[in-house]
């Protein structure tokens, strides 16, 4: 191919040449790391929760009635929200995937530590694991015998009374992995408030209620404690009975209290979409600019090369004159633009790699993978091509006659 | 002269209408992001008490048994140590502030009962903040120690319970208690909500939430703790609370207190006393270290908290590249565009045209594209500002155009015009006549 005579043309035009170079530079690099967000975003929000989130639904009532009755009233909701049809299991519980407020508590291997080992969410609610669908990895599910009233836990951890606290629990795989590496996780004790606590079981995942650190996302335990605070948990036998179920549930919490006030109802597949809203947004935000960003560079693209193909009419003439074919002449634009995006790409990659780097620094993002590099050059080249395939054609369509006008 | 050159504008602008076209349209592409997410920063950054500000102070002690002198203290107070630092007076103005989500009971107004956030402080809050009232006024320092069963309510909750008629007397029943409205706030709405700032640092730039609206109800300090006991949420605790809600002398931290100091003698003052009282404190074997105590300005407070949402600074960045790389756009195109008429400068240039006044012409070209670019970008940062108002983030009904940034979307976009004629222009201005007029 001839690339000598386009690289002499393009010292002469060196102003105009940098100036695409560094535009598709610039794309290149913004455009991957865009993209590596984007796919880090929709990553994110495809996060396993490790319950049964189709079947289940979550409604919170606040204030039902004064202090002393409401074990009671609890055990009412929950029997009254097991005989709605088509529910499976029921759970009173402190807290919930997705559900943004969480109770969250240092914990310690060696009760002797100054610093706590690591920072894991408090679940707690009798029935927990059934309702959730959760998965039992190893061990054993919490019993009957396990479980205390929350209120008497409040009150024996002031007292200072290890009798009245639960002395077993249940923990992620994910926190397993970190306290224990590569050993059984069952019959092993960590510290809480200078309590041990004995894992007796190991459920597969269970993400944190609000996650504000990806790497710790599940770190979760939960305890044996029996919640009476109005927030319920519903699995029902089929995905599609949700709706009348949510409908029948809040009806029937109503009825059993007029006076409740219903703070949250809503099926998980809506929490999820909710908590990750933002995450949504971004990346929404993010595949408008690549766009945005990729259709002007193209134009640009367009322009220059529309201008340059007018102003070397008389020279793509002389060459016709002197037996150049159309397609000789479509290729040296075609391979002009191939060369200015291999610099422009070539900047790019680099600009590319720092950005990230700096991302690494600021926004805590991971490396950005190599697959990036060899995708980008290719989808920039293409876009390259195509840009400039009309002005190419436009300069192809020159006759020769123009050589010898105006001369 | 000036008016030639807009003429010769416009004639050459016509001329070609897909490359003027292009060029606009990058222009108001790069402008409407740019804009766009300049405004939501400069919205969400901004001082919320312009001319105050460097009076309010923040001061905090660690009373956390389990904290270390090198560490950051606990990002709010406990009880005991907020309450004997207002006690002390010590400030021209001081205000304890404490928010809790409490149940309004259906009573004169409320059909059926609702949840709402109340704040709870005391009396100088107003005065301090320069908050607007529209009816009534504060209640009295009196009020505060007599724990009277007294509120401010918001323009909103004004609107929605009494269609924004005259409430002062009224009561609400909150829980069990009726209380009686003494003021009636006008629209206030600061941003950041600054006085509920805390705990920026854990949460990893996900600070949207700092720019929630201010709570719906406010009453004294000491009556909302009676009136929403065993409601109140702590910041952390170092041992589990007696009793749940119940915050009053726990091991938690939950309370913030505000001050205002006028002058520099003040600030350094009470940067002393708050030292002293945590050394009395661990003197008398309540705090188990006294090092560690902070007096931060508000805007020093609001930075050390990360307020601008990462997101939100994320998007600024990726729009001004957005922006650079337009405008690159445009110097190529312009450059193409005035180098393509070498013949016609050089032929102005042989009548007796000087560099200065071909550059002029050019230079008047290019702001003219800015001019509409700029147009056109204003009209992409009404659409980008309505899609912004339309997400579901805290701070989305603050996202609107004001005057200065309406002034710079013109001043920015007829700027980055003119910058990227500089070049092209330079280039037109260069073009030796002669050899011009010898091909025409």
């Amino acid at each position: 191919m001839e690339i000598l005579p386009i690289l002499s043309t393009l010292r002469r035009h060196k102003i105009t040449a940098f100036l695409v170079v560094i535009e598709i530079a610039l794309t290149c690099a913004i455009v991957c790391n865009a993209v590596f967000i984007i796919n880090q975003r929709l990553q994110r929000m495809d996060m396993d929760s490790g319950v049964d989130e189709h079947r289940l639904l979550h409604i919170q009532v606040a204030d039902i009635g004064a202090v002393s009755d409401q074990k009671s009233r609890t055990l009412t909701d929950l029997a009254a929200l097991r005989q709605i049809p088509g529910v499976s299991e029921v759970a009173s519980v402190a807290q919930v995937p997705f559900g943004n407020s969480s109770s969250n508590t240092g914990i310690k291997l060696d009760p002797k530590q100054k610093l706590s080992t690591l920072n894991a969410t408090m679940y707690s609610g009798e029935n927990m694991v059934p309702t959730f669908g959760m998965q039992l990895v190893a061990g054993r599910d919490l019993q009957s015998d396990d479980y205390k009233d929350f209120d008497d836990v409040v009150r024996g951890a002031a007292a200072k009374d290890a009798k009245a606290l639960p002395h077993v629990v249940l923990i992620t795989q994910g926190m397993a992995n970190r306290l224990w590496p590569g050993q059984q996780a069952l019959g092993k004790q960590f510290y809480l408030l200078d309590y041990p606590m004995t894992v007796v079981g190991v459920v597969k995942e269970l993400v944190r209620p609000s996650i504000w650190d990806d790497s710790t996302k599940s770190y979760s335990m939960i305890f044996p404690m029996r919640m009476a605070r109005g927030e319920y948990v519903i699995r029902t036998k089929t995905p599609e009975d949700r709706d009348r179920v949510l409908a029948a549930a809040v009806a029937k919490l109503k009825e059993i209290n007029q006076h409740r006030v219903v703070l949250k109802k809503h099926t998980f597949d809506d929490m999820r979409h909710d908590f990750f809203q933002n995450d949504r947004a971004m990346a929404g935000l993010l595949i408008g600019v690549c766009v945005a960003l990729l259709i002007v560079t193209a134009l640009g693209i367009v322009g220059l090369g529309s201008f340059w193909v007018a102003q070397r009419r008389r020279q793509i003439g002389v060459r016709r004159a002197l037996g150049a074919t159309r397609s000789n002449i479509l290729h040296y634009f075609q391979t002009e633009n191939f060369l200015l995006a291999t610099i422009g790409i070539a900047v790019g990659m680099v600009l590319a790699y720092g950005i990230n780097l700096l991302l690494m620094v600021h926004y805590e993002l991971p490396r950005l993978p190599g697959i990036y590099f060899p995708v980008g050059a290719v989808s920039l080249w293409i876009i390259g091509q195509l840009a400039v395939l009309g002005p190419a054609m436009r300069a192809a369509a020159v006759p020769p006659v123009v050589a010898t006008r105006s001369v | 002269m000036f008016g030639y050159y807009l003429d010769l504008a416009f004639h050459s602008l016509r001329l070609n209408k897909v490359l003027t076209a292009l060029m606009v349209l990058a222009i108001a592409v790069g402008i409407g992001a740019s804009m766009t997410t300049l405004t939501v920063v400069h919205l969400l950054s901004g001082d919320p008490l312009p001319g105050r500000s460097q009076f309010i102070y923040y001061p905090q002690v660690d009373a956390d048994t389990k904290g270390k002198d090198s560490k950051e203290p606990l990002d709010m107070l406990d009880y005991q140590s907020a309450v004997d630092m207002w006690n002390a007076k010590r400030a021209d103005r001081q205000a304890l502030t404490v928010q809790s989500m409490v149940r309004l009971n259906p009573g004169d107004a409320v059909k059926s009962p609702v949840l709402t956030m109340m704040l709870s402080t005391t009396t100088d809050f107003f005065t301090m903040f320069d908050v607007p009232f529209r009816y009534g006024g504060p209640w009295s320092g009196q009020d505060d120690v007599a724990r009277s069963r007294v509120a401010v309510i918001t323009d909103d909750l004004n609107q929605k319970l009494f269609h924004g008629e005259n409430s002062v007397g009224r009561t609400l029943r909150l829980r069990d208690s009726d209380v009686r409205i003494v003021g009636v706030l006008k629209p206030w709405r600061p941003s950041p909500q600054f006085y509920a700032v805390r705990g920026g640092r854990f949460a990893d730039g996900d600070t949207s939430d700092f720019y929630s609206k201010p709570e719906n109800i406010i009453t004294p300090f000491f009556s909302g703790l009676e009136i929403n006991d065993g409601n109140f949420q702590q910041f952390t605790c170092w041992h589990l609370p007696e009793r749940a809600g119940h915050l009053v002398n726990s091991p938690c931290a939950w309370v913030a207190l505000w001050v205002q100091l006028n002058d520099a003698s003040k600030v350094a003052d009470y940067r002393r006393f708050v030292a002293d009282y945590a050394a009395q404190q661990m003197a008398l074997g309540r705090f188990t270290h006294a090092g560690n105590t902070r007096m931060r300005s508000l805007m020093e407070w609001l930075d050390f908290n990360g307020v601008l949402p990462g997101d939100v600074r994320l998007q600024a960045w990726l729009a001004v590249a957005f922006l650079a790389i337009c405008l690159l756009n445009t110097v190529g195109l312009l450059l193409a565009k005035f180098l393509r008429r070498s013949g016609e400068i050089g032929l102005r240039r042989a009548l007796g045209a000087s560099r200065v006044s071909v550059f002029a012409q050019y230079m008047v070209e290019a702001g003219m594209i800015g001019l509409i670019g700029g147009a056109f970008g204003w009209l992409l940062t009404l659409l980008g500002l309505w899609l912004i108002r339309q997400q579901p983030v805290a701070y989305a009904d603050l996202a609107r155009l004001d005057i200065p940034m309406f002034t710079l979307t013109f001043l920015a976009a007829i700027g980055a015009s003119l910058m990227a004629g500089l070049l092209p222009a330079a280039r037109a201005c260069r073009v030796v006549p002669a050899w011009q007029l010898k091909t025409l």
